[in-house]
Parts: structure tokens; C-alpha cells; sequence
């Protein structure tokens, strides 16, 4: 059976998302044009005070306390998430069927908050596993934030979650992609999700590793490509897309945010935690053939830039070879506004760009104080936004731990 | 603890559970499960908060006595009568 290229591009149609700072699209925005910080600190146990992305949402629009506190901070964000991003894309399952839908969430990891929760309970009870809870199991299986979705709305299709560290968040939307393309679903929620500032070992081994970011004003504390950067902001979030093959979404009339037309992923084959722009730049090499696209012919690029000493300089290295002669590429990173959500990364960044192919600007990196040469870049929007007179590609960066490397590109929808 | 002050500790703990529980019509001699919007897993968190106060270790073979509203009272008061 021929298929109809339509039925082989794949459209973003929803967005809900929780991030520093906001709780919907429109607010995030706002917040990136402003160049409005969503930091601020959190007390961890045995730590202390650091800067952090803590998210505020309605955590009991889509469902009871009482679901929250048996589930994961995942899940619930999760939840709030796969609903805002269902109800902005306007599915109401009239015209897609609940066991075609397929639910793809990225995570760097998961469990971690819990088992460092229970582990501190049974301290309390003399380390008797007595008290150790039932809900564990449920709560730590790597499919949670995935399946506490799955329960709140019904869904029956497949369900279930990629790892792959900071990447997570790309590789989730790519594998809906890969799904939409081989018709194993009609509708995706595809994302990232967050929970991480709940882990106390999250942070310190951040710290072990001299990549956790401090300073007196958390506002300030992520910075990616300044001179006196000095590691990561951690944060919590999710940001979840409705993905729909074209001609199901043309045929009910969906708004359509933009076309993903490239992706690839790659490894470095290298280092636990050290990146490796080599490796970085085939990828988005890679993408950008598979969107039969020159360098020249993206308009934004996210950077991953994650605010460490070498992670920005390799990935710079990186885009200043590949974007050695694109004059109208500008480039940007959002980690400054939100810090690091970890596997809601790659997702949440993408969202914060994908207005720019209607307000027609680029949002700006912020606290760019002192450039470090090494991340001079030509297309650099830094501090103010950019307006252009058109959008016509993103091409949007994550890269994660133990070397795995991710590229997603989508483009302003035009009918073809 | 008196049967009554028993009682109260058992709806207050499915309160925690669940803050819209709804005990005006609670038949005391049927099952809480058919009343209530609890499942096993609720019930286990019952077991675990009477542990967690009372340092009681309910054996699993015993959980059936915790079935109504009168039978926990029943079970839970020789265990509970120096508290």
C-alpha cells in the first residue's frame, strides 16, 4: 500500500508544560522574551540552600490529591502536562481512538527522589523495612510517569518511557515521530519529564563533580557561555506535545505549531560525563541532512549549553564549524532562564522556541555578563530579543551523560 | 483507648487517605471497602499508619479483621487497650 507523504509528516499540534516560572506556553514566552530568571532556591536535606527551578501549576486541575500523594512528583507533572497539551491541541478523543495513542516520556532518571525519601522514613523506625512502603514498586518502575498518565486518561495504547540522560526529552518526541511514521499509533504525547530538585544525591554529586552552580543571586546562577559560569542549575518540569500525522491533523483542523522534519542521535563512545563536540556536531550534521537542509537554512538554534566550564565550549566548537557560514542563524539557549530540567530539557526548550515562528523573534540567553571567548559565537542573541521578519527552522540541542547525543529540527508548517 | 476513641483513629487515618470520604452513611458491620472509594493498596496504607503510631505489626493473615468499621474495633481493641 503507497502511503501519502502527508501521512509521513509529523506535526506538533499541543503543548502543556510546567517550568520555572510558568505553567503554560504563553507565560513561558513572556518569560523568555523578558529575559525573566524562573530560579529560585530550594533546602534539600544534608544540603543546604542552592538555586533550583521549582515549578507552580495546578497540580489538582486534572486529578484528586489523593491520586498525587499515592503517585510520583513525576506523575503528577506528568498529568498536568499530557491534559494542558490535549486540551490546547483541542483532542477529545472523537476523532482519535484511546488505544491508538501512545505515550513516549523522556526521563534521566527516575526513583531516585523515592528511594532517598523511604530510605531517610525507615531512619526514623530504626531501619526497620517494616516501614518501608508499599507504594515503592509502583512509584519507582521506570514507567511511571508514563503510566500514571496512561490511568488518568484512559488511554489503552502503548505506554512507556526512554533513558537517556539529558537527551531524554528529544529522544522521547523522536520516538513518537518513529511511531507516528510506522502507523503503530494515530496520536502521541510525546515529552520530558522532571522531578529531580527532590534528590538531595542529584545535587551533592553535581557537586562532587564541581559542575553545580552557586551564587548569591539564584537569578543569576545559571549562565551558560559567561566567563564566571561555574555548573549547572537544577530543575524540575515537564513539557508534553501532541504529535499527529499530517493528514489527521489537516483533516480535523488542528493548529499546527511546526513540522518535525529531522532528528538524529548519536554517542561519543568516550566519557561518563565529559562531552564531545566531535561527536555532537555529526549529529546535528546528521539531522540536518534528514531534513534535507543546509546549516544555512536554520533560522534559531538552541544550544544544550548547560552553564559547565567544558560542556560549553565543546558544544560551541561544535556549532562554530557546522555554522561556519550562516549569517542568519541566530542562536540562543534557554538553561540560562530555567536551568537544567534534565530530561524536560530538550522538550521544554523546544516549546519556549516554537512561538518564534509567529511573534517572529529569537528569546535571548541571559546573564551573559562577561562572554567567554571560547563561546564567542557570531549569531549569539544574548540579553535582548532578536526580531526577524521570518522563522523558518529551529534546530534544537540536547545532549546527556555517559555520551548520548540528540538533534531535533522542526520547521514552520507550510502545506505542500 | 476506648472502642469510641478506636473508631475515630481508623476514619481519621481514611480521612488522611482520602480527604472527600464520606462517613455519614457508614454501616459499621459492612465491608469499608464497599463504602468507601478504597482499594488494596489504601488498605495497606491503613496497616502501615497503625504500625507507624502504634507500633503494631498486623500478621497478613489477620488483615481480614480489618474488613468493617466494627471488626477493626474489635481486633484493634486488646491491642490498643494501654495506649
Amino acid at each position: 500500500m503507497q502511503q501519502s507523504i502527508e501521512s509521513q509528516r509529523v506535526v506538533i499540534t499541543g503543548v502543556g508544560l510546567a517550568a520555572p516560572g510558568a505553567a503554560n506556553l504563553t507565560d513561558f514566552r513572556a518569560n523568555l522574551l523578558a529575559g525573566t530568571s524562573g530560579i529560585t532556591t530550594i533546602d534539600l536535606r544534608y544540603m543546604g540552600t542552592y538555586p533550583a527551578g521549582i515549578c507552580e501549576f495546578a497540580e489538582t486541575r486534572y486529578r484528586k490529591k489523593r491520586e498525587n500523594s499515592r503517585g510520583t512528583r513525576a506523575g503528577c507533572i506528568s498529568v498536568y502536562c499530557a491534559n494542558e497539551a490535549l486540551n490546547d491541541a483541542g483532542i477529545d478523543f472523537s476523532a482519535y481512538d484511546r488505544a491508538a495513542t501512545g505515550v513516549y516520556i523522556g526521563l534521566t532518571e527516575h526513583g531516585t527522589v523515592e528511594t532517598e525519601n523511604e530510605v531517610y522514613n525507615i531512619g526514623q523506625y530504626n531501619n526497620d523495612v517494616n516501614y518501608w512502603t508499599h507504594h515503592h514498586n509502583p512509584r519507582t518502575v521506570l514507567n511511571n510517569p508514563a503510566g500514571e498518565i496512561t490511568m488518568n486518561l484512559g488511554l489503552t495504547g502503548p505506554h512507556y518511557v526512554i533513558g537517556a540522560a539529558c537527551a531524554a526529552g528529544n529522544a522521547a518526541l523522536i520516538q513518537g515521530v518513529q511511531m507516528l511514521r510506522l502507523g503503530e499509533v494515530d496520536l502521541a504525547l510525546c515529552g520530558g519529564i522532571s522531578e529531580c530538585v527532590g534528590s538531595f544525591g542529584i545535587f551533592a554529586s553535581f557537586r562532587a563533580q564541581g559542575a553545580l552552580a552557586e551564587h548569591i543571586d539564584p537569578t543569576k546562577a545559571s549562565r551558560p557561555f559567561d566567563r564566571d559560569r561555574n555548573g549547572i542549575v537544577i530543575s524540575e518540569g515537564g513539557c508534553i506535545f501532541t504529535l499527529e500525522r499530517l493528514d489527521r491533523a489537516l483533516m480535523r483542523g488542528a493548529k499546527i505549531y511546526g513540522e518535525i522534519t529531522g532528528y538524529a542521535m548519536n554517542s561519543d563512545a568516550k566519557d561518563f560525563v565529559l562531552p564531545y563536540g566531535p561527536r555532537q556536531r555529526q549529529c546535528m550534521e546528521l539531522a540536518l541532512r534528514r531534513a534535507d537542509l543546509q546549516p544555512s537554512d536554520i533560522t534559531i538554534l538552541n544550544a544544550h549549553a548547560t552553564g559547565t566550564k567544558q560542556g560549553d565550549i565543546e558544544e560551541c566548537n561544535a556549532i562554530r564549524e557546522t555554522f561556519a557560514e550562516c549569517p542568519h542563524t541566530w542562536i540562543n539557549n534557554t538553561k540560562s532562564s530555567i536551568g537544567h530540567a534534565m530530561g524536560a530539557a530538550g522538550v521544554l526548550e523546544l516549546a519556549g522556541n516554537l512561538p518564534s515562528f509567529t511573534d517572529h523573534q529569537v528569546h535571548p540567553t541571559i546573564n551573559l555578563e562577561n562572554l567567554d571567548p571560547e563561546c564567542a559565537l557570531p549569531g549569539l542573541v544574548a540579553g535582548i530579543p532578536k526580531q526577524l521578519d521570518q522563522v523558518d527552522a529551529i534546530l534544537n540541542n540536547s545532549f546527556g551523560m555517559l555520551g548520548t547525543n540528540s538533534v531535533v529540527i522542526v520547521e514552520r508548517f507550510v502545506a505542500k | 483507648m476506648t472502642r469510641d476513641e478506636i473508631k475515630d483513629v481508623i476514619l481519621e487515618i481514611i480521612e488522611d487517605i482520602d480527604e472527600e470520604a464520606d462517613f455519614a452513611n457508614l454501616d459499621a458491620d459492612a465491608p469499608l471497602r464497599d463504602q468507601l472509594d478504597l482499594d488494596s493498596m489504601d488498605f495497606l496504607d491503613i496497616v502501615m499508619e497503625l504500625r507507624k503510631r502504634y507500633k503494631l505489626q498486623i500478621p497478613e493473615e489477620e488483615y481480614p479483621q480489618l474488613a468493617t468499621l466494627a471488626s477493626c474495633v474489635n481486633y484493634l481493641e486488646p491491642k490498643l487497650k494501654n495506649v
